[in-house]
């Protein structure tokens, strides 16, 4: 068997946590989702005057390192007295950052909607919305489940580097426990064990649906 | 509300060391890249071997880059090697947690590359009495090129991104590490990080326009 | 000449090929007709050894394709084949795709691989459309050049595996005048059709296939005409018309 001196107590504090790191996800990908359907949309089907500034702005969040996004986030609430706790920061961040790449996502699915399935809809007297709802939606989460599911994961990986700004979540953890222990492989080895269990079935469900999805059509 | 007045003109004389910081910036991004393709290629080979033992080792880099943190493969290689008597400075280490990760995306890219040449192409070669060899470098390494070539440009990307992170290893002479210094000296957080946000902002738009650029010279068809 | 021998294909457990004997004369235009899945293709493919075989033998002017100390790639010079589709090869022009086996193959210097190449795209006539990438060809365009690359190796055999069939309607004509052209000059063909048309006008004989076996063979007045004596083919032209 391993020798170590790492403790129960210690692997409930890594999944505390691992906790923490799921929370942040979920709320980071509700948040992110809701703004990326909003602003996917736009992209997809509104007036250019606003699609193209958004695109421009969502661009940034896309090509400037989420550290240092994290870090001018907390400096800027900082500095404007807004007494947010790091949690919120962490949350409204990572939540932003996700919404520019589900954006993408949903504006991919709704152009891949063929045009002439949407005046067929149109032209049986739906309303735009009935349009969004009945046609478009189920046909164009065909093709965004797999990308958002792979979106999630990235965000739930991506959620790491809140430790920068002081939240402990799973990563963080580890790192604590590794001063103490000083046994930084096997610690880190059970760290990426849990990562890995969370993210690879998930992933694994993904695939199945993108291949079983292609073959259907 | 804004009790805070910005110091632009002091951060703006530190431009010139954060621009030396992004070349290290460039160089690792650059270095992961060559690297990474490299494995990738012997890892998308490996996958598809007879040998059971090639498989398994191929799948678990690949898996293991994906499904953990880039962080957490960086923290591997700082810490972690230190438990088997390897201890690598922070430079090595970012470069290669980074290119560990770029190698198991690649795979998967390549992979997926190799999937999309439709085998009738290969046929076609051969017929023409092309060798294996031949058929691959003339009729499959072009289409490959071409079906990769994306997907290598947003990992670059990624790869520039991902540099930012050898800060929380201590590296301190790439972009954002110079940028921590000149944070911890002075405690100009804002106005400094908003000069690296801009650099690192310029050097994806540089190297995604240049990409496009060079895709219109290349893929005519 | 083309031998045919006895030959056996299998893909796994499924049986493609069971026993099919046949002999292409030299000038001589046989045609092979059959419902799909009956093996027309996967003969193609094992004539010229893209495919193994698991039984009999394929002879090319006395060479047995299928022995191990047989060079394929100086044989495949000899057998030039046209494929339902994906021919062209994306990444080069027209120009580019017709000289590349004259070049890289028959190691010839780029002029005089050029001078082929025109010669044989003249011929096919889409010697305008030298510089141009295939994905701006048409499927009949395409397959033309297809047919231009594989006589810039000057074959002996040339193999067509319904090279028709992936064609919008109107486009079928311009390839199969040029495969007409190819017969009348004398190019001893194989081709897989499901144009029935052709196969009657154009063969010296025509195939039936069923179910891996050469069910039928005989000249295109038998196989079309009263005097069809398998009933198999009576029903299969019967469906086809």
């Amino acid at each position: 068997m391993i020798e170590t001196s790492m403790t129960w107590s210690d692997l409930m504090f890594m999944l505390n946590g691992a906790g923490k790191t799921l929370l942040i996800t979920f709320w980071a990908v509700a948040g992110g989702t809701t703004l990326g359907i909003v602003f996917g949309l736009i992209r997809a089907t509104g007036s250019l005057w606003i699609s193209i500034p958004l695109g421009f702005i969502l661009d940034i969040l896309r090509s400037v390192p989420l550290l240092i996004q994290f870090i001018l986030a907390n400096s800027f609430q900082a500095i404007a007295g807004l007494n947010a706790t790091p949690f919120v920061v962490g949350c409204t961040v990572l939540g932003l950052y996700t919404s520019a790449y589900c954006t993408e996502i949903v504006r991919g699915g709704v152009l891949a909607v063929p045009q002439t399935t949407r005046r067929a809809a149109r032209s049986l007297g739906l309303s735009y919305t009935q349009d969004l709802t009945n046609i478009v939606f189920p046909l164009a989460t065909r093709a965004m489940l797999p990308s958002w599911i792979g979106l999630t994961l990235g965000v739930m990986k991506d959620s790491a580097l809140v430790l920068w700004i002081g939240i402990i979540e799973l990563l963080r953890s580890s790192q604590i426990i590794i001063t103490r222990i000083q046994e930084p492989l096997f610690v880190l080895s059970v760290a990426g064990l849990i990562y890995f269990l969370i993210s690879f079935p998930i992933s694994r469900i993904g695939a199945h649906l993108e291949r079983k999805w292609r073959e259907d059509d | 509300m804004f009790n805070y007045t910005f110091h632009w003109r002091p951060a703006f004389q530190a431009l010139p060391a954060m621009l030396e910081g992004a070349l290290i910036t460039i160089q690792i991004a650059v270095l992961s890249m060559l690297i990474g393709t490299v494995i990738a290629i012997a890892l998308a080979v490996a996958s598809g071997s007879q040998y059971r033992l090639a498989r398994f080792g191929a799948s678990v880099w690949v898996e293991t880059a994906r499904n953990t943190p880039a962080l957490f493969q960086i923290y591997m290689a700082y810490f972690g090697l230190g438990s088997i008597g390897i201890f690598l400075d922070s430079y090595i280490a970012l470069l290669a947690g980074i290119t560990f990760n770029n190698a198991g995306y690649l795979a998967e890219t390549f992979r997926g590359g190799l999937r999309a040449i439709p085998p009738i192409q290969t046929r076609a070669g051969r017929s023409l009495g092309l060798g294996a060899f031949s058929t691959f470098r003339l009729i499959v390494l072009p289409q490959l090129f071409r079906i990769v070539f994306y997907p290598m440009t947003n990992q670059i990307v990624w790869a520039i991104l991902m540099t930012s992170l050898g800060v929380i290893v201590g590296l301190n002479i790439d972009l954002t590490g110079v940028t921590q210094e000149l944070n911890v000296r002075t405690f100009r957080t804002f106005e400094y990080f908003a000069i690296a946000a801009v650099i690192y902002y310029l050097i994806t738009k540089l190297v995604t326009g240049s990409a496009r650029l060079a895709a219109w010279k290349l893929f005519k068809y | 000449m083309i031998e045919v021998e006895n030959v056996q294909k299998k893909f796994g457990l499924l049986e493609v090929l069971k026993g099919v004997s046949l002999t292409v004369e030299k000038g001589e235009v046989v045609s092979i007709i059959g419902g799909s899945g009956s093996g027309k293709s996967t003969l193609l493919m094992c004539i010229n050894g893209l495919e193994s075989i698991q039984g009999g033998r394929v002879l090319v002017d006395g060479i047995d394709v299928h022995a191990k100390d047989t060079n394929l790639n100086k044989l495949r010079q000899r057998i030039g084949i046209v494929f339902q589709q994906w021919n062209a090869f994306p990444h080069l022009t027209v120009l580019e795709n017709t000289m590349l086996a004259p070049r890289k193959v028959l190691g010839k210097p780029k002029e005089e691989a050029k001078a082929v190449a025109i010669a044989q795209l003249e011929h096919v006539g889409l010697v305008d459309k030298l510089d141009v990438y295939p994905s701006k060809l048409s499927g009949g365009q395409q397959q033309r050049m297809a047919i231009a690359r594989a006589l810039a190796m000057s074959p002996k055999y040339m193999l067509f595996d319904e090279v028709t069939s992936a064609l919008d309607p109107q486009l079928v004509s311009e390839v199969l005048d040029t495969m007409r052209l190819l017969a009348d000059e004398g190019m001893t063909m194989i081709c897989v059709t499901h144009e029935m048309g052709f196969a009657r006008d154009v063969s010296d004989r025509v195939a039936f296939f069923h179910e891996g076996v050469v069910e039928e063979i005989g000249p295109p007045s038998q196989i079309f005409g009263k005097r069809s004596k398998s009933p198999e083919t009576k029903k299969f032209l019967a469906n086809v018309r």
